[in-house]
């Protein structure tokens, strides 16, 4: 299971890579895995004012559509418009493909996450 | 079987019909139609023979495949058999020669078979009153929707605002409601698989409008605390709406009403056995309880005396949901099939409905994992996942496999709390020897995964078409013929 230490995680499977005061988030490979072939992402808007757990955008696969929370409050400032047209990226590279990035109001909110070792236990008791 | 395209069978002036000589001027079209409204060019039409035209239309009945041609147990979709009687009822040009805008006393036969389905849904399901103007389940679950937000409005209390809806349920249910103007949240289901009654008295906040279940779930499993859970909505000022899609497991055995639903719709395309295939045409009629009848669409059809007529002097009524009355070819199947099967024999239909996917459940648990190991009711789940972790053959791989048997395969991948989930729903008029072969069928079926997996890899291998590329077909479907 590819789980990278230098990320966080949510119990949703996004995982979250903070630089300075953004966090990207993307959907972990075991998320990808369990969507299978990735069909369509939706791209949430810029400026789009979030709360932590909020549902941001949709992921449609050939099995599901899944709904991708954000992990935290904040405002949406970028988003990766590769998917639009190359969706399967997430499939291929699930940790090199944000899916958005939100601009933080509060870091501390980033300490109820999970770290790689927690993930990866909280992926075996699932 | 040629796989030819009709387009691809034509043939410049190749007709299938003769007209006889002109006998009138022959006149040029543009001196007789404004040119705006002629094309430019000659719209590309398939030119060909009546017998090409034959074999075209025959070729393609071959290649699809019905209720008609094998076992169809795809859950939650219900696809029963539809008896023959219904189409001949439905046939009738009493009832197909009429027009929606024909006066009443021209169409007493109409309103009356209007008036009687409505009766007998009515005591079906131990609702008040109903409609039968939805033309389909999720329709259904909008104008339940509506009636929600009438009734809230009219007693002051638009701040409820929030409807429940189990992580289990059909994705038109938060749909229907979402666009109703109501906002979703989540019922966790507990290791039952049931509601969990305990997170769901933390939801009833004073803004909860109600809940929407279906009961049976869409596990197959029936909600043992559905008149405790029916108390708590209630006390806390919300509405239970009751999705129908599933009534076809306890008819004559129990009723939403008396389960304390306000609201439910029925698929008359599942429950009582009206065609189903293509998308429709389908009907989702309305039931009520006492305390929405006020709001039910118009017009609603009532009787004087020996006279039926159309209602629609109702101050609160939500107004119409469809042009006329919804797809009445559809309520006189139904119609037909509720008193030719009478109370006692939609009882027994739903009891064999139950008692066959019982039947498959027990045979084929020892060999595929029953994700809830109980008994069901007209459908139950099982989940592929241990096989794809140890096989590497998915649900998907299972689906497709069963089309080399002739078997069309159930719901693959819903309901999506079961992982690798594969839902099978027999149905009532399935004989033993139909479900042995399908349990015979999915024994081979796990012998191959084990033996030579490649080969479920590959399947279907003898449908006309084979495995198709998932991705492709939703990202770049060819849905059009071209001409070179």
């Amino acid at each position: 299971m590819n789980i990278p230490g230098d990320l966080k995680y949510t119990e949703g499977h996004e995982w979250v890579r903070v630089e300075g005061n953004v966090a990207y988030v993307g959907i972990s490979d075991h998320a990808q895995h369990e969507l299978g072939d990735i069909v369509y992402v939706e791209l949430p808007e810029i400026d789009t004012e979030i709360d932590a757990k909020e549902e941001a955008t949709n992921i449609e696969s050939v099995k599901a559509a899944a709904p991708v929370y954000s992990p935290v409050s904040g405002k949406i400032v970028e988003v990766n418009e590769d998917l639009e047209d190359s969706s399967e990226l997430i499939n291929s590279d699930a940790y090199g493909s944000y899916i958005f990035a939100v601009e933080m109001s509060d870091k501390s909110e980033l300490d109820s996450l999970m770290d790689a070792d927690a993930y990866k236990e909280f992926l075996e008791k699932e | 079987m040629s796989k030819k395209l009709i387009f691809e069978m034509s043939s410049v002036g190749r007709t299938g019909y003769r007209f006889p000589d002109l006998d009138v001027p022959d006149l040029p079209l543009k001196d007789q139609v404004n040119s705006s409204l002629l094309r430019e060019s000659i719209p590309v039409l398939p030119e060909v023979s009546e017998v090409d035209i034959i074999r075209h239309y025959n070729g393609l009945s071959k290649r699809n495949f019905g209720l008609d041609s094998g076992f169809y147990p795809l859950g939650s979709c219900t696809m029963k058999y539809n008896p023959k009687i219904n189409e001949d009822v439905g046939s009738l040009p009493g009832f197909t020669n009429i027009h929606p805008l024909q006066s009443e006393d021209s169409v007493q036969g109409f309103l009356e078979l209007i008036f009687e389905t409505t009766k007998s849904l009515s005591e079906i399901t131990g609702m008040k009153w109903g409609t039968l103007q939805p033309f389909a389940g999720a329709h259904g679950e909008f104008t339940g929707m509506k009636l929600f937000k009438a009734y809230f409005k009219k007693r002051d209390e638009l701040h409820r605002t929030k409807v429940l809806v189990p992580t289990s349920a059909h994705g038109t249910n938060p749909a229907s409601a979402t666009i109703a103007g109501f906002h979703i949240e989540e019922i966790q289901a507990d290791e039952r698989g049931l509601v969990s009654v305990e997170s769901l008295k933390n939801q009833l906040t004073d803004d909860v409008a109600g809940i929407m279940l279906t009961n049976p779930s869409t596990l197959g499993l029936f909600e043992k605390d559905i008149i405790e859970i029916a108390g708590l909505v209630h006390e806390a000022g919300g509405l239970l709406y009751y999705d129908g899609a599933n009534m076809n497991a306890i008819m004559g055995k129990v009723r939403p009403g008396d389960m304390g639903f306000d609201v439910i719709h029925l698929n008359l395309h599942k429950t009582f056995s009206t065609p189903h295939g293509g998308g429709g045409p389908g009907a989702g009629p309305v039931l009520v309880s006492e305390r929405l009848v006020d709001f039910l669409p118009v017009p609603d059809v009532k009787k004087d005396g020996e006279n039926y007529f159309l209602d629609y002097n109702k101050a609160d009524s939500i107004g119409r949901v469809s042009g006329f009355y919804g797809n009445m070819a559809v309520l006189v199947k139904a119609y037909a099939y509720i008193i030719t099967m009478g109370s006692d024999g939609l009882k027994k239909a739903s009891e064999y409905a139950v008692l066959n996917a019982n039947y498959l459940k027990e045979k084929l648990k020892g060999t595929f994992h029953l994700y809830y190991d109980t008994t069901c009711m007209h459908e139950f789940v099982l989940s592929a996942k241990k096989m794809k972790e140890e096989l590497g053959i998915s649900a998907l791989d299972i689906a497709k496999g069963l089309l080399d048997y002739g078997v069309h395969p159930p719901t693959i991948y819903f309901p999506s709390i079961v992982p690798e989930a594969m839902m099978i729903e027999p149905t009532e008029t399935e004989s033993k020897e139909t479900l042995d072969y399908f349990v015979k069928t999915m024994l081979e079926i796990y012998q191959k995964a084990k033996d030579n997996p490649e080969e479920l890899h590959e399947a279907p291998r003898n449908t006309p078409v084979r495995r198709v590329d998932e991705v492709m077909a939703v990202k770049q479907p060819i849905l059009k013929w071209h001409a070179e």
